[in-house]
């Protein structure tokens, strides 16, 4: 039985001319994910429970992202409240990505041929070591020497920054917050708000020591710190680096969504424009453009629109003063056409709002660092299933209490919990979750198909709980269960059982 | 349906809600044989296990008119998931999906089935409402339990800022994470001291564990209760 709606298809083929199609298919698996891991080798050692542990226990952080989901969910719930038409408009959204999936091969063919009438230039990456090696080989040939980029998880999740500057050139992040997470050495927290981590002091004090003066800890001053040093490298830059919110297949449009204009400058002003992209974002029309636009910064900032909707549509032309002299689109694969047909299919929809970050409890205690790889959250967990395999979300999968609140908002309702449970299914049946977890869920499995037994587990749970029960309550146990007494009280087993009183009951009394 | 943490830990719920039903005039039965609605496995992902368990469970209520259970999470199971689990053979679909049609959380039973809303109460004061995240997005219900709370008698209900967000518990979620949940606990227990209520109610014993276990450990004077245990004294 199939529990992911929609069930299985075949994958589709990449177009053809277009791609490397069927190796992208045969070079998947073993060899992708070892040139994964090498990459992204954690910084840490410490396992998943424990970098939420520490989270928990980091004031600064547990203040911030506070402040920040609690005013990021508020104005979700907001503006959607004052827009009745905004549940149609997620079940449209949500079918114009089901149809752009079943069809996918012929929506990247419409868009390659578009790009290129258009004037610009598009290539096929299968992995994220491609899509590097292409974007490194268009900075050489164009000898670039500095890059502005716009916010990009696609980048970020192929480490593009680390690619360029080990090839001797230099990358300036234009995006505010990815700017303040560049000059700290880190990487985004958040999908919409990398920095979402930081307090403003903190910033403050990390363009103090970075411009070596007194900053004061004012939004205001750090974002006109921040414009003053970008003006100077958006007019040196020879290339501008984005990713991509959508595609459109049939006018060969770009599609960013910004609020600062920063993505406006990055793709007119350097020479070379590069935008990389997960194959997934191409959407069929304009028409379709329009729908997401309406549900897409509401969901994620709480906004009617962003304040910057950039569309770009090939190079500079003749006629033009100003843009770039080339466009090239960087379409990525890396795992995504294997899940066409496998379970976490639904993910491919995700517009990367960040709303079921910003109310799942998980990463509100926790942050996105500790889930220890790019995307971080609900849907961060699925993408890291997606991009590194199943063994990569042993501890991840486990990461979330399944309350639903991300399914309730998600612009595209992807059925998150749902997948998640899928994910933890997979780990049993490919024999991936620890053996002691699992003998113990059988054991119970097993118990609970045999009620004479099962009758008997309050009498001996009485027995071993004795020495530890103060007026029917336990504070505390040892091994194992000290993992629920060590912060809250256990109820005893009750002296008698619903069960051992129902014949008293069932006589009237 | 009693099932297992309501059974073992909070049996004063079943028989609070077994004499208040028939006080209602309702006949209430409690077949034989019943353990775990296998919640906690299916969400663990040990389908294989949780399938047998509902293919158990189902025929024992074959001559149940109405399955009355304590706990959102537990209904959620029977309602939502049982037939699916059992999709593969045709006869325990049919009959998964009849017992999901005639299974009802406490709250929804009185309301939407049996339309009681006005209940004599056991407590006074003011109480506030925990919304569990399975009846709540599970089986969208926000309104049952609110509306037998509004309209007991010396009883005034005071909305929990956040209410409609997860405690933490999550069944084995509690014990793999610890810290996290607790997190989220405390947040939570923040936010239920805050509406100066002297009871936080609930629909399931899951959350009430976890809140009601954090509640004690603060040593907080706000006490944890079933809705059932608002009704009529189960003691």
């Amino acid at each position: 039985m199939s529990l992911l709606r929609g069930g299985l298809r075949p994958p589709s083929e990449p177009p053809p001319g277009m791609a490397p199609a069927k190796p992208a298919l045969e070079r998947s698996g073993p060899h992708l994910r070892e040139e994964n891991t090498l990459l992204s080798a954690p910084v840490e050692s410490r396992s998943f429970p424990e970098r939420a542990a520490g989270a928990t226990r980091d004031r600064f952080l547990q203040q911030a992202l506070t402040i920040a989901t609690t005013r990021f969910v508020a104005s979700r719930d907001e503006v959607f409240a004052a827009f009745p038409q905004g549940d149609a408009l997620r079940d449209r959204a949500r079918q114009i990505k089901e149809a752009v999936l079943q069809r996918l091969d012929h929506y990247l063919e419409e868009l390659t041929a578009n790009v290129e009438r258009a004037g610009g230039h598009v290539h096929f990456a299968t992995t994220a070591e491609e899509a590097r090696a292409i974007i490194l080989d268009l900075a050489r040939r164009n000898q670039v020497k500095l890059i502005v980029k716009g916010k990009s998880m696609a980048a970020e999740e192929i480490h593009l920054n680390e690619a360029l500057e080990h090839a001797g050139m230099a990358v300036a992040e234009t995006d505010l917050g990815e700017y303040i997470i560049q000059l700290a050495h880190e990487r985004p927290s958040h999908i919409i708000a990398p920095a979402i981590h930081k307090t403003k002091a903190q910033i403050a004090d990390l363009f103090a020591r970075e411009l070596r003066r007194e900053v004061a800890a004012d939004p205001e001053v750090i974002t006109g710190l921040a414009r003053g040093t970008l003006r100077e490298k958006f007019l040196q830059a020879d290339m501008g680096i984005t990713g991509a919110n959508f595609a459109v297949a049939d006018t060969g449009t770009i599609v960013l969504v910004t609020n600062e204009g920063n993505g406006r400058m990055v793709t007119s002003l350097p020479r070379v424009h590069v935008a990389l992209m997960g194959v997934e974002k191409v959407i069929p029309s304009m028409t379709d453009l329009v729908i997401f636009l309406q549900i897409l910064a509401k969901s994620a900032t709480g906004q009617k629109l962003s304040s910057y909707t950039t569309l770009v549509r090939g190079p500079r032309r003749p006629t033009e003063l100003e843009g770039p002299q080339e466009l090239h689109l960087v379409l990525m694969d890396n795992g995504r056409v294997r899940q066409l047909a496998g379970t976490l299919r639904e993910a491919l929809y995700c517009l990367r709002c960040g709303a079921c970050l910003n109310v799942c409890p998980v990463y509100r205690q926790i942050g996105g660092h500790a889930y220890g790889d790019t995307y971080p959250g609900p849907i961060g967990i699925l993408m890291t299933a997606m991009l590194r395999g199943t063994p990569a979300v042993k501890d991840l999968a486990h990461a979330s209490s399944l309350c639903g609140a991300c399914a309730e908002v998600c612009p595209v309702r992807i059925d998150i919990p749902r997948m998640l449970i899928e994910l933890r299914e997979h780990l049993d049946r490919e024999k991936i979750a620890p053996w002691p977890e699992r003998l113990l869920f059988k054991a119970c499995g097993w118990l609970l198909g045999r009620p004479a037994l099962y009758r008997l587990a309050a009498p001996l749970a009485r027995l071993g709980q004795a020495p530890f029960v103060r007026d029917g309550r336990i504070r505390s146990l040892p091994s194992f269960f000290g993992r629920w007494t060590r912060t809250r009280d256990l109820p005893a087993v009750a002296a008698r059982t619903f069960g051992e009183r129902w014949a008293a009951l069932e006589r009237g009394a | 349906m009693v099932t297992c943490l309501g059974d073992m830990f909070y049996p004063e719920v079943g028989v609070a809600i077994v004499r208040l039903l028939r006080r209602l005039g309702v006949a209430v039965d409690f077949p034989a044989g019943q353990t775990c609605c296998g919640l906690p496995l299916f969400n663990s992902g040990y389908h294989r296990e949780a399938r047998e368990v509902a293919r158990r469970t189902v025929p024992l209520f074959r001559e149940s008119e109405h399955v009355v259970v304590p706990s959102g999470s537990c209904a959620w199971m029977v309602k939502q998931e049982y037939p699916g689990l059992l999709a593969d053979d045709a006869g325990a679909h049919r009959e998964a999906q009849s017992l999901a049609a005639r299974t009802w959380e406490l709250s929804q039973l009185l309301v939407r089935k049996l339309g009681v809303t006005r209940l004599p109460s056991r407590v006074k004061g003011r109480v506030t409402y925990h919304d569990s995240c399975h009846l709540l997005r599970g089986l969208g219900e926000a309104e049952s339990p609110r509306t037998v709370l509004r309209n007991l008698e010396g009883v005034e209900l005071v909305e929990l800022p956040g209410a409609d967000q997860c405690c933490g518990f999550g069944g084995s979620f509690a014990v793999r994470l610890p810290e996290v949940s607790t997190s989220i606990l405390d947040k939570k227990l923040a936010s239920v001291e805050s509406t100066g209520a002297e009871c936080l109610v609930a629909c399931d014993a899951g959350c009430l564990m976890q809140m009601g276990g954090g509640l004690a450990r603060r040593g907080s004077r706000v006490k944890a209760l079933h809705l059932a245990q608002l009704l009529e004294d189960g003691a």
